[in-house]
């Protein structure tokens, strides 16, 4: 959409230049207040923690990176953790592909009785926030033996009503049912049909649900907080938190500054290199149909 | 005889429908992993705590039978009245300006009059890749008092600092909002950018030729074709705002609950405390219950003043 033509039929060439340049400082200006957090963290990685406690705090980078990392390292067994956090993202992501492709598929492909029904059921289970079952949840996990396990956080949620939703709107944007007539008549099963046919034609849906996927259990919280009470089996988050230390003993500020940012790499580097597929990915599911 | 007609084609009907049924036997195996998982991890739960709800309960021992004692204790709760208002407080505060400014920004992001779309996009996207816990503690830092970046940078231009933690605990409620809106308004821009791709440029030309100017266009235009856009984003963020907890859990770890005056705590916050720390299951239980009759009712105000029904965007 441009709007151009009728600019320059209405304002004078000056004035729309100076438009220009109030848009581009608000949308720069917007830009710098999304990075400078990040920048901030880079920063304090750098620093020992006297010197991010004295006044001016630092603006540029310093020396104490190697110290800090190496302070780090006894206080949480990072890589151990950094490999929790991946184990669980890469399992979960993997569920999650095949188990809501294979909904989406049955709900976008076949016409079987109460198929309806069952899909508005299944998106109405998205309405309910899920504080309401928590602690049922949580007793159920303690009770099959669960806890400090990762099935606790992998089995409940290989599942989403959303990834079903998303991979049903796709696959019946793009998957002609011409194609599956043919595959039958070629002698197909119906299984062979959807793992050789169709999803190999999938890959942009898996692309941004596995995306999304990933980064929902990599960034996740609140349900390992709940369920991982060993430190060997956090997630980094959480030994992020407990990097934080005792805000009465004060903890390493400098060190907790390079834990986050090191937590953030994988998910961010991952983003940054598919950002324009994920990016339309992403909209393209949720706003066409 | 004329029974003998009306009982066969009934039967007829449930034998085709029983047809059908074995007919797509595979469909329903390609569907059955989302019913059985939600039925033991999801449906169970909900119904388990509703009967919790009316118990008392610590996880060990018997579960004591209180009827409505524990929503009568909710009523006079000063806690979860506190909480109430402070969820209900932050989810204003945060979500108005937050998809007014991301409105506004895709706003010009599409109007054609700058280049550079994908970069800034992305750029405003990345604070949404970010785990809660990173993004918590780097403005943490940041809102230090006497340190902070945030007051560092409010005393260079002569601007009195603020105290975040401390004094009647006014701040803490900003900190979490500006946490939450920086976060979120990136993801908000996206969608409400792809929204306005949507909108045919010949509706553009037609208003130009009818001499509308920019603001009447975004009005007129704009607005009313973006509307099923924007109650979308509401109705995503509606829940979760209502349910909020790793900021507040994070940003007022070890002071008082919620920080200075409980000024942040949350309904989830609440229940969690309530729940898995006090060990006051049924209690917690009933807190969860409460929250879900305040967003039905939330939902059911909200479906009367747009009139659209959640699933048709």
């Amino acid at each position: 959409m441009s709007l151009n033509g009728a600019r320059r039929s209405t304002f004078s060439v000056i004035s729309s230049l100076f438009v220009k340049v109030v848009l581009y400082a608000t949308l720069t200006g917007g830009a710098i207040l999304s990075f400078l957090p990040f920048y901030w963290m880079l920063i304090l990685s750098t620093h020992n923690t006297q010197r991010i406690f004295r006044y001016p705090p630092p603006l540029l980078p310093g020396g104490n990176l190697i110290i800090n990392y190496q302070n780090m390292l006894p206080v949480i067994p990072f890589w151990r953790n950094f490999f929790n956090s991946a184990s669980i993202a890469i399992t979960t992501t993997l569920l999650t592909l095949l188990f809501c492709s294979m909904g989406g598929y049955a709900f976008a492909m076949y016409r079987f009785p109460g198929r309806d029904r069952l899909f508005f059921l299944m998106l109405s289970t998205m309405m309910v926030p899920w504080l309401v079952g928590l602690i049922p949840w949580f007793i159920i996990i303690s009770r099959l033996g669960w806890l400090n396990d990762f099935k606790a956080l992998i089995v409940p949620g290989a599942v989403s009503a959303f990834g079903i939703f998303w991979m049903r709107q796709y696959i019946s944007a793009n998957i002609p049912t011409e194609l599956l007539d043919a595959a039958r008549i070629d002698g197909c099963s119906e299984f062979m049909i959807f793992f050789r046919v169709v999803a190999p034609l999938l890959s942009p849906a898996y692309g941004a649900l596995g995306i999304m996927t990933f980064m929902g259990s990599w960034n996740s919280f609140f349900y390992p907080l709940l369920v991982l009470k060993d430190s060997k089996m956090a997630t980094l988050p959480l030994a992020l938190q407990i990097l934080r230390g005792d805000p009465y003993r004060g903890g390493d500020y400098g060190v907790l500054m390079l834990g986050t940012a090191l937590a953030m790499l994988p998910v961010l580097l991952v983003f940054w290199a598919a950002s324009r597929r994920f990016i339309s990915g992403l909209t393209a599911g949720a706003v066409r149909g | 005889m004329a029974a003998q007609l009306r009982v066969r084609p009934r039967v007829k009907g449930l034998l085709s429908l029983w047809h059908e049924i074995k007919k797509n036997w595979v469909a329903y195996v390609y569907i059955s992993p989302f019913y059985i998982l939600f039925a033991i991890f999801g449906a169970f739960p909900i119904l388990f705590s509703l009967c919790l709800s009316f118990q008392r309960w610590t996880g060990h021992g018997p579960m004591v039978f209180e009827g409505l004692a524990n929503y009568s204790h909710l009523v006079h709760d000063r806690l979860f009245s506190i909480a109430l208002w402070n969820t209900m407080v932050i989810w204003v505060a945060a979500h108005v300006p937050m998809l007014f400014l991301a409105l506004v920004l895709a706003f010009i992001l599409n109007s054609g009059l700058v280049r550079f779309r994908r970069a800034f996009e992305t750029l405003y996207f990345t604070p949404m890749v970010t785990s809660s816990v990173a993004v918590a503690f780097i403005f943490m830092t940041m809102y230090g008092v006497r340190f902070g970046l945030i007051n560092f940078g409010l005393k260079t231009i002569g601007l009195p600092t603020i105290d975040w933690w401390g004094g009647t605990g006014f701040w803490v409620k900003p900190a979490i909002i500006i946490l939450f809106v920086w976060r979120w308004t990136g993801w908000n821009m996206v969608i409400y950018l792809a929204g306005l791709q949507g909108i045919d440029q010949e509706l553009y030309d037609a208003a130009k030729i009818d001499g509308a100017g920019l603001s009447q266009i975004f009005r007129y235009i704009t607005l009313p074709l973006l509307k099923p856009v924007i109650l979308f984003t509401l109705i995503l963020s509606f829940v979760g705002g209502i349910t909020i907890f790793d900021e507040p859990y994070l940003l007022t770890w070890m002071q008082t609950l919620g920080g200075t005056n409980h000024a942040g705590l949350t309904l989830a916050l609440y229940l969690y405390t309530e729940g898995f720390v006090r060990g006051h299951l049924g209690y917690a239980s009933a807190i969860a219950y409460a929250i879900c009759a305040i967003i039905l009712a939330l939902s059911a105000i909200n479906l009367k003043l747009f009139g659209k029904p959640p699933g048709a965007v």
